[in-house]
């Protein structure tokens, strides 16, 4: 009773899903039922999961699923985003030919997908919540059936996705031909040498499945070099799915992460360290100055997630636990700052038309001067500026990198910094500076509307009080 | 707990500037006037109530905020920066007046900017923490940048990117040298940085660091290049509040961080530094001379200008070799008043331009000529901000550049005679310009036309003179309240850390 008493939110959000799929077959296609239903079923989620914060550390499913500091946290922070997603897309959802209730529902699963992988302390739970989360969101690019570059993107991601899957199963197995365990814990362990001694050939095999592992891993979050099914399945996905997978997910990822190369493979740090300090150099060079040259804002904004993911990645090169809640800040401000520049974007495009070029929020700022004022305090934040959120996730990375030796890593991020400021800078200029090219009115729905203002307005207030998700985030890993 | 002044003086204009943002164009002048007129009184106090005996901190105020960085929100003034944040309070009330019928686009988003930036920029000036003190001067580019990209010139675009981008670029590496002290000393305190141990590498790496942001700032020549766009292409106002607040954040910088922090590096750096300074005096003064555009001109000015702060503050190195403490406060303090004065002569000089462009809607010099002929009244106040601007003895232009020249001169002769070339090259450039503009006859059908200045910008530019005069004839006014924090630093700057 007690394995299944830690696990409630997920049991309920499933049983939950489920109800909401038989419910979708019963309403009309133009019914918001489907999304209300979504909605309520992700706020009592997300209330079960608040209530786990400052519970003590419980493991249940013998060893496979544990509920701590670490996961109680970041499932909270994953549902409130996962709202906001559903919030922002419904009514572009509702105007474009994607079947609603498969949208949402599908966006519950992956919400369960990415609940799981943040408490999965096994390797096989591990797979098995990425796998639901992969799933849903190969099935959420593709739902645009009539639109060609949506199916070309779902066909790229699920190919290089099932390679991403296979090469996590490899170094998974490799783990377990080295250990003769998938228990995270337990190989914790054993590479710490307690128990069974670990020989010099085992070790070996186990920096070769470390590799493979970290190969998965970077392919799923888009670090540069597995980087190249980010900018296409941002541009060919409808833009509310281009949503989802910048946001929560980054949360699981990141997650994923610290369950296996902190949770379980700790002891190999020298190993990995050096290779995530590559991926993060390598990722915030490529991803900032390839961003410049995009045209189109999502295929920006992917770019600007690989830069992103290079951060996130500096505040881990170092091993330190001031490192990983570094790193945990900046993924979870990521998420919000993100949710809210697409926010704003799905605002803009409207039936027939899609915002998704730079010249479409040209003059923005007159148009609409809230949903312009949200973009460039998102923009603001992305950029690293004070006294935007995003400047204490760059400082807190930072910090994290110059304290661990690695100042050569701090210095490069910063002139990558700079150079990133250029492009964020010009949706800023093509909004106040420049006069509209499509005078359109934009008038998102009220709810939208005010839901967009305290995204927008949280993103500045947690960069003058960032404290309390710090703490939360130094908690989980005390 | 006393009355936090200090942060009511921060966070009233930042608060009303959203305010005046929220409220939209309608209350928006008299909102924003009664904002400018209310911050300025109450930064007053600061002045009447400062302990001039002292070299503490003062007013401060200190409460934990981000207690697992150890980052503290932290404020408090000295002589050094007291007069700076006064300057900040009156040369909003200024920029009100200046904006008050001459903007006409989104004039509440153009008040409520201003608003903003001045409660961050006197931040800057009462930061006490590092990381605070980095917030605000990062924060200031915000509201700058979407001020000249709104309502600036025809290349705003281009200036207020550069802008940005030009000084983003500095101050990156400043908080790459904060972090890492923070990792040596454990603490973001800033008065805790000057006592924190530093070999002479360290030093050098830091300096740099610190160089690259405050020299971009200030500007020093050769990356000046960002300043004259800039101002060419801001509005009126905008041009103003960059020239006499936003260059000082640099000069502070200097004073604040990299001379106290690291004192053995900034010895160890003077020549480059006092060879650049002459650079910039010399050779920007001769640009200055060759501009055709009134904007650009002045703005060289401040260049050259600024060039005569950053060789008051480190020409202290070779005074200190000598043993000659008086001399290196001199050059300090004088570096000070340099940047006081500086930023009432400048606005007003940007205020001028602008009240001709408000009316001819043009900043070349070739379109003006016999100004003086309709514009009587406007004219003698140009004449006398350029007379100030020069240097004529008896206006605060005069006695920073006196006090540093003759700083030099106890150093070495020939840094002495290139510095003071200056006020050959200095009265050459500003009274040419003035020649071509406002004396001689008519120049052309535009100038025929034009009206004297109107109440409004005769007391606009009248508060201006007042201070000009006033620094001129009494520079004690603010060399009183400085020369403690001036001994104190000098202290510092001479005892090595190794």
């Amino acid at each position: 009773m007690d394995n299944l008493q830690i696990a409630t939110p997920e049991i309920f959000l499933l049983a939950a899903t489920c109800a909401v799929l038989v419910v979708g077959l019963f309403t009309k296609p133009k019914s918001n039922a489907v999304y209300w239903l979504s909605q309520l079923t992700l706020v009592i989620t997300l209330m079960m999961a608040v209530s786990q914060i400052g519970g003590e550390t419980k493991t249940g499913f013998s060893g496979a699923y544990t509920v701590d500091a670490l996961s109680a946290s970041l499932k909270s922070w994953l549902l409130v985003v996962a709202v906001g997603i559903f919030l922002y897309s419904r009514d572009y959802v509702g105007a474009r030919k994607i079947q609603r209730h498969e949208y949402f529902v599908l966006g519950l699963f992956a919400v369960s997908g990415m609940m799981i992988m943040v408490s999965a302390t096994h390797m096989l739970t591990v797979y098995l919540g990425l796998e639901l989360l992969a799933l849903s969101q190969y099935a959420m690019v593709a739902l645009h059936r009539d639109n060609g570059r949506a199916a070309e993107a779902a066909m790229k991601y699920f190919v290089l996705g099932a390679l991403a899957s296979g090469m996590l199963l490899y170094g998974m197995s490799m783990v377990y031909g080295a250990t003769g365990s998938l228990d995270l814990n337990v190989i914790a362990d054993i590479l710490a040498g307690n128990g069974d001694a670990m020989t010099a050939e085992r070790t070996i095999g186990a920096r070769f499945g470390l590799t493979f592992l970290i190969v998965g891993i970077a392919f799923k979050l888009g670090a540069v070099p597995f980087h190249m099914w980010v900018p296409d399945v941002y541009e060919g996905a409808p833009t509310s799915v281009t949503m989802f997978i910048s946001t929560a997910p980054k949360i699981a990822a990141f997650a994923m992460l610290i369950r296996l190369l902190v949770g379980g493979l700790e002891t190999l740090s020298a190993d990995w360290q050096q290779m995530l300090a590559i991926m993060a150099a390598l990722s915030m060079v490529v991803g900032n100055l390839i961003a410049i040259a995009q045209t189109n804002i999502k295929r920006m904004l992917a770019y600007s997630t690989i830069s992103h993911v290079g951060f996130l990645l500096m505040g881990l090169v170092g091993a330190t636990s001031e490192g990983y809640s570094a790193a945990m800040f900046y993924a979870i401000t990521y998420a919000f700052t993100t949710l809210a520049a697409f926010g704003v974007l799905l605002a803009v495009s409207r039936e027939g038309h899609e915002a998704d070029e730079l010249k479409d929020l040209a003059g923005l700022g007159k148009r609409n001067a809230l949903l312009a004022t949200v973009m460039m305090i998102a923009m603001i934040s992305l950029a690293g500026v004070p006294p935007a959120v995003g400047f204490y996730a760059k400082l807190s990375v930072l910090q994290a990198a110059v304290g661990a030796g690695f100042t050569w890593l701090a210095i490069l991020a910063v002139i990558m910094s700079v150079i990133g400021a250029f492009y964020y800078l010009r949706i800023i200029k093509l909004m106040f500076f420049d006069d509209a090219t499509d005078e359109t009115e934009v008038k998102p729905a009220g709810d939208v509307s005010a839901a967009l203002a305290v995204n927008g307005v949280a993103v500045l207030v947690l960069g003058i009080a960032p404290g309390f998700i710090m703490s939360a985030c130094i908690a989980a890993f005390a | 707990m006393s009355f936090p002044l200090l942060s009511l003086t921060i966070w009233l204009p930042i608060l009303a500037g959203f305010l005046i943002i929220a409220l939209g164009d309608g209350p928006a002048r008299k909102l924003a006037a009664a904002t400018s007129v209310l911050t300025m009184l109450v930064s007053l106090p600061l002045y009447f109530g400062f302990d001039s005996s002292t070299a503490a901190m003062q007013f401060t105020e200190t409460v934990a905020w981000l207690p697992s960085f150890d980052i503290n929100y932290a404020i408090g003034v000295d002589g050094i920066s007291m007069p700076l944040i006064i300057l900040t309070t009156l040369i909003n009330v200024i920029v009100v007046i200046s904006a008050w019928d001459v903007i006409k686009d989104r004039p509440a988003m153009y008040l409520g900017a201003f608003s903003i930036m001045t409660g961050l920029m006197i931040g800057v000036f009462s930061a006490l923490d590092a990381i605070l003190f980095y917030i605000f001067f990062e924060a200031t580019l915000i509201p700058m940048f979407l001020i000249i990209g709104i309502w600036g010139g025809p290349r705003r675009v281009y200036a207020t990117v550069k802008f940005f981008l030009y000084t983003f670029l500095g101050s990156v590496f400043m908080l790459i040298a904060l972090i890492y002290m923070y990792q040596q000393g454990g603490t973001f305190s800033i008065l805790a940085m000057h006592e924190l141990p530093l070999n002479k590498d360290q030093q050098f790496w830091i300096f740099l660091a610190f160089l690259a942001a405050f020299a971009v700032k200030i500007p020093m020549w050769p990356v000046h290049t960002w300043l004259p766009d800039a101002h060419v292409e801001a509005p009126t106002a905008g041009s103003a509040v960059l020239a006499a607040i936003m260059l000082k954040m640099g000069g502070y910088g200097f004073l604040r961080f990299s001379l106290p922090v690291t004192p053995d590096a900034s010895g160890f750096m003077d020549t480059f530094m006092i060879v650049i300074s002459l650079v910039a005096i010399v050779y920007i003064g001769f640009v200055a001379l060759a501009q055709r555009d009134m904007k650009k001109l002045i703005a060289y000015s401040s260049i050259s200008h600024m060039g005569f702060v950053t060789l008051g503050i480190f020409i202290a190195f070779r005074l200190i070799a000598k043993g000659d403490d008086a001399g290196v406060a001199l050059g300090l303090e004088g570096a000070i008043i340099q940047m006081v004065s500086h930023g009432f002569i400048s606005a007003a000089m940007f205020l001028c331009v602008g009240v001709m462009y408000d009316r001819i809607h043009s900043r070349e010099i070739a379109d003006y000529g016999g100004v003086i002929n309709t514009m009587p009244i406007f004219a003698a106040f140009m004449v006398f901000f350029a007379m100030a601007n020069a240097g004529l003895p008896g206006t605060s232009g005069f006695v920073g550049e006196f006090m540093v020249i003759l700083a030099s001169f106890k150093a070495n002769f020939w840094i002495a005679f290139l510095a003071a070339s200056t006020l050959i090259l200095g009265a050459a450039y500003t009274l040419w310009m003035v020649k071509r503009v406002i004396m001689g006859p008519i120049g052309n059908d535009k100038v025929a036309a034009l009206t004297d200045i109107n109440p409004r910008e005769f007391w606009m530019l009248a508060i201006l003179a007042i201070f000009v005069l006033l620094i001129g004839v009494w520079p004690n006014v603010i060399g009183s309240v400085m020369h403690a924090s001036i001994e104190n630093l000098v202290q510092h700057i001479s005892t090595s850390k190794y």
